[in-house]
C-alpha cells in the first residue's frame, strides 16, 4: 500500500508541530545492521522486519522502528538532554494476508533527559494528548516498572524472580512459569522424570553416561544448570496470596485516577510496589498540572507487555474507537534500552510515535 | 484445458503417489526412457503429470502452474505464506509420515523440555554473548512454534543438508528437523525433545486456489473416481 499523500501532508504538520515543542529534527538510515535488531528483538524481528544482504557490511534491514537508530546516535554524540523528532517510512513485514500495512510513515518525538522523568513522561503524553485531540481518541496508559516491581516483591529466590523479569513481554510464558512457581500447575512427566534421574548421582557421572560431549555448551555448564534446577525443585512454592495478588494487577484495567487507588490497596500487602506507585503518582500529577484529564486515561496493567520489549516504564497508546485499525500512536520509556546501546552509559529516555496514515484515514472519515 | 497434477520426481515419495492413485483406477507411470522426467496417466482423460521436485511442488501450486500437487504438508507450512488461502487440502495421503522435532545434545543431561530449552538458552547468552543457535531448514515453522511458546534467547541458523552434524561441527547447539525414525539422531548424538512437536508430517495431496479452473473437465472425473470432495472455493 502506498503512502498516501494526505498521509505524508499530516506527516509534514506533526513534524512542525514536534519541532515547535523544542525538538531538534534527526535523519536516520532506511537500511539498517540487523545485528543489533536481532540481539535486541531476538529472533522474532525476523518475522516482522525485511531482511537484505549487504556484500560488504553484512546482513541488513529495512528500518523496522526509528527508536533503535535515534538511541544510538544520541549515545555517540547527542548533548545531554535532548529532544528528538523525525519523520519517515519504517517497514514491516506482514507473514498474513490483512489490512496490515507493510509500509508506512511514523513521526516521533523522543526525550533524554537526566530530570524529573514525571515531568518528561507527561511532557511526552500531553504533547500526543494535544495533537490528536481532534480525533477523540481512547488512551491507555500502563507502567512495565509496575509490574516488574510487583515480580521483585515476590518472595522467592532471585532465580525464579529473574526467570519471570525475563518473560514479562512474553504473557503466556510468564503465566506458565508463575503457575508453576506457585504450585497451581503440575510439572510435565519429563521434568519429573529428568528431576530424578538427576538427583541420582553425581552430575558428572551423568554426563558422561548421557553420551560424548559435542558442541559449544560445556560439561561446567550443564552441572550449574543442574544444580540450579535441583535446588529449584527444593524452593517452596510462591504463596497463593502472592500469586493472586500478582493476577489481580495484571488484570487491572480502571480509569487512571482508580488504578492508582487499587495499586494502593495492593501495595499494602506488597510494599515492594510502593516506590513505582510514587513514580506512577508523581507522573498522573505532572499530567493534571498539564491539563490533561486523568478520568478519561484507561491505566491498563498488562499495556504494553506483548509490544517491543524494551520499554520498562510508562507504557501508553491512542486508539480510535471501533473499527480494526492500528494504533494512532504508541510509545514509552526505555532507559534500559540507552544502557544496552550505551556501551556503558545510560540516559533516562521516553518517546513515541504518531502513524500520520492512521491519522489522515480518520481525518477523511473513512474508518 | 489438461488438469496439471504435479507429482515428486523420485524416490518413495513418487512410488507411494503413483500406488495411492493407481489403487483408485488412476493408473500414472514414469513414460520415456529410465532416466527422462516425463509421466503418463491412464484411466482419466485430460490428466497432465508434472514430474517436480517435492520442494518445487508448494511453488508451483501458488503460482497456479499446476492444478494439483502432491507434496509433504511440512513443505507447504514452511514455503507458503497464509498457506490455507494459497491451497486446499484435498486428501491426506497416509504417507511419508515424519516430525518436525527440537534436538539437543544428549549430554544435555538438564534439557528435556522447551521449559528447559528457554531457560538454559538464557544462561548460554549470558555465558558465550551470542544467542543460542538452533540450525534448521524450517525457519518460518520453527520460528513461528517458539515465538507462540515464548521461548527467547535463540537465533536460528540455516542448515539446508547434514543438519545432524552442525552441533558436532560447533556451528549450531541445537537443531530442528524432520525424523521419521530418530536413528540419524542417535547417530550424532543428539536426542529428541519429546514435548515438542513443532509439525506432524505427511504426504498431501493440494489443490491450487490459483490455477485456472475453467473447463477442467478431468478435475470431476478424478474427484468422483477417488471419493474426494470438491473443496470450498475451487
Amino acid at each position: 500500500m502506498p503512502v498516501s499523500t494526505a498521509a505524508r501532508a499530516e506527516a509534514e504538520r506533526l513534524f512542525a508541530a514536534f519541532r515547535d515543542a523544542g525538538a531538534v529534527a534527526v535523519e536516520t538510515d532506511i537500511l539498517q545492521p540487523a545485528e543489533i535488531l536481532l540481539d535486541l528483538y531476538g529472533e522474532d524481528i525476523r518475522g516482522r522486519a525485511y531482511v537484505t544482504s549487504d556484500p560488504l557490511r553484512g546482513e541488513m534491514m529495512l528500518r523496522p522502528d526509528f527508536t533503535v537508530p535515534v538511541v544510538q546516535m544520541h549515545m555517540t554524540h547527542g548533548a545531554d538532554p535532548a529532544r528528538y523528532c523525525y519523520m519517515g517510512e519504517v517497514f514491516r513485514r506482514q507473514d498474513h494476508r490483512g489490512p496490515r500495512a507493510n509500509e508506512y510513515l511514523q513521526v516521533g518525538y523522543e526525550v533524554f533527559t537526566r530530570d524529573d522523568p514525571a515531568a518528561a513522561d507527561a511532557e511526552v503524553f500531553d504533547l500526543f494528548d494535544r495533537l490528536l485531540a481532534p480525533l477523540r481518541p481512547r488512551a491507555a496508559m500502563g507502567d512495565i516498572g509496575v509490574l516488574m516491581a510487583a515480580v521483585q516483591g515476590l518472595d522467592t529466590t532471585d532465580l525464579r524472580r529473574a526467570a519471570l523479569l525475563r518473560h514479562i513481554w512474553r504473557p503466556r510464558r510468564f503465566r506458565a512459569l508463575l503457575d508453576r512457581y506457585a504450585g497451581r500447575a503440575a510439572p510435565s512427566e519429563a521434568r519429573i522424570r529428568m528431576l530424578q534421574s538427576l538427583a541420582a548421582g553425581p552430575v558428572a557421572d551423568l554426563i558422561a553416561a548421557a553420551g560424548p560431549m559435542i558442541g559449544q555448551r560445556g560439561p561446567d555448564e550443564i552441572a550449574a544448570r543442574v544444580a540450579a534446577l535441583l535446588e529449584d525443585a527444593d524452593t517452596p512454592a510462591i504463596h497463593a496470596d502472592q500469586a493472586a495478588m500478582l493476577d489481580r494487577l495484571l488484570a487491572l484495567t480502571a480509569p487512571a485516577p482508580e488504578a492508582l487507588d487499587a495499586l494502593r490497596a495492593l501495595a499494602i500487602d506488597m510494599p515492594a510496589l510502593t516506590p513505582s506507585l510514587d513514580g506512577l503518582e508523581a507522573r498522573l500529577s505532572a499530567l493534571e498540572t498539564l491539563g490533561v484529564r486523568l478520568g478519561k486515561i484507561t491505566f491498563e496493567a498488562s499495556h504494553g507487555r506483548a509490544a517491543m520489549e524494551y520499554y520498562d516504564g510508562l507504557v501508553f497508546s491512542f486508539h480510535a474507537e471501533g473499527g480494526d485499525l492500528p494504533p494512532i500512536a504508541s510509545g514509552g520509556r526505555y532507559d534500559a534500552l540507552t544502557r544496552v546501546l550505551g556501551q556503558g552509559r545510560s540516559i533516562p529516555a521516553v518517546g513515541g510515535i504518531i502513524r500520520p496514515g492512521v491519522v489522515a484515514l480518520l481525518r477523511e472519515g473513512r474508518a | 484445458m489438461n488438469l496439471k497434477i504435479g507429482v515428486p520426481s523420485k524416490g518413495r515419495l513418487m512410488d507411494k503417489t503413483f500406488e495411492w492413485f493407481g489403487a483408485r483406477g488412476v493408473n500414472m507411470g514414469l513414460a520415456g526412457a529410465d532416466r527422462e522426467y516425463s509421466g503418463a496417466v491412464e484411466g482419466i482423460d485430460g490428466v497432465e503429470l508434472v514430474l517436480l521436485s517435492a520442494g518445487e511442488i508448494p511453488r508451483e501450486l501458488a503460482a497456479g502452474r499446476i492444478h494439483l500437487g502432491v507434496t509433504g504438508s511440512d513443505l507447504v507450512r514452511e514455503k507458503l505464506a497464509d498457506w490455507e488461502t494459497q491451497v486446499a487440502e484435498l486428501a491426506l495421503l497416509g504417507f511419508g509420515f515424519a516430525d518436525l522435532i527440537l534436538a539437543v545434545p544428549t549430554a544435555w543431561v538438564d534439557v528435556e523440555t522447551l521449559d528447559d530449552l528457554d531457560a538454559a538458552a538464557a544462561v548460554f547468552r549470558a555465558r558465550h554473548g551470542f544467542r543460542m543457535r538452533i540450525a534448521t531448514k524450517y525457519h518460518r515453522l520453527v520460528r513461528d512454534y517458539l515465538r507462540e511458546a515464548g521461548v527467547a534467547d535463540y537465533q536460528l541458523v540455516d542448515s539446508q543438508g547434514a543438519t545432524e552434524g552442525t552441533v558436532r561441527n560447533l556451528t549450531a547447539e541445537a537443531i530442528a528437523d524432520i525424523t521419521s525414525t530418530g536413528a540419524t539422531l542417535r547417530a550424532n548424538h543428539l536426542k529428541v525433545l519429546p514435548d515438542v512437536v513443532i509439525h506432524k508430517s505427511q504426504a498431501v495431496l493440494f489443490a491450487s486456489r490459483a490455477a485456472d479452473w475453467s473447463g477442467v473437465a478431468a478435475f470431476d472425473a478424478l474427484l468422483s473416481r477417488t471419493g474426494l470432495v470438491r473443496p470450498d472455493g475451487i
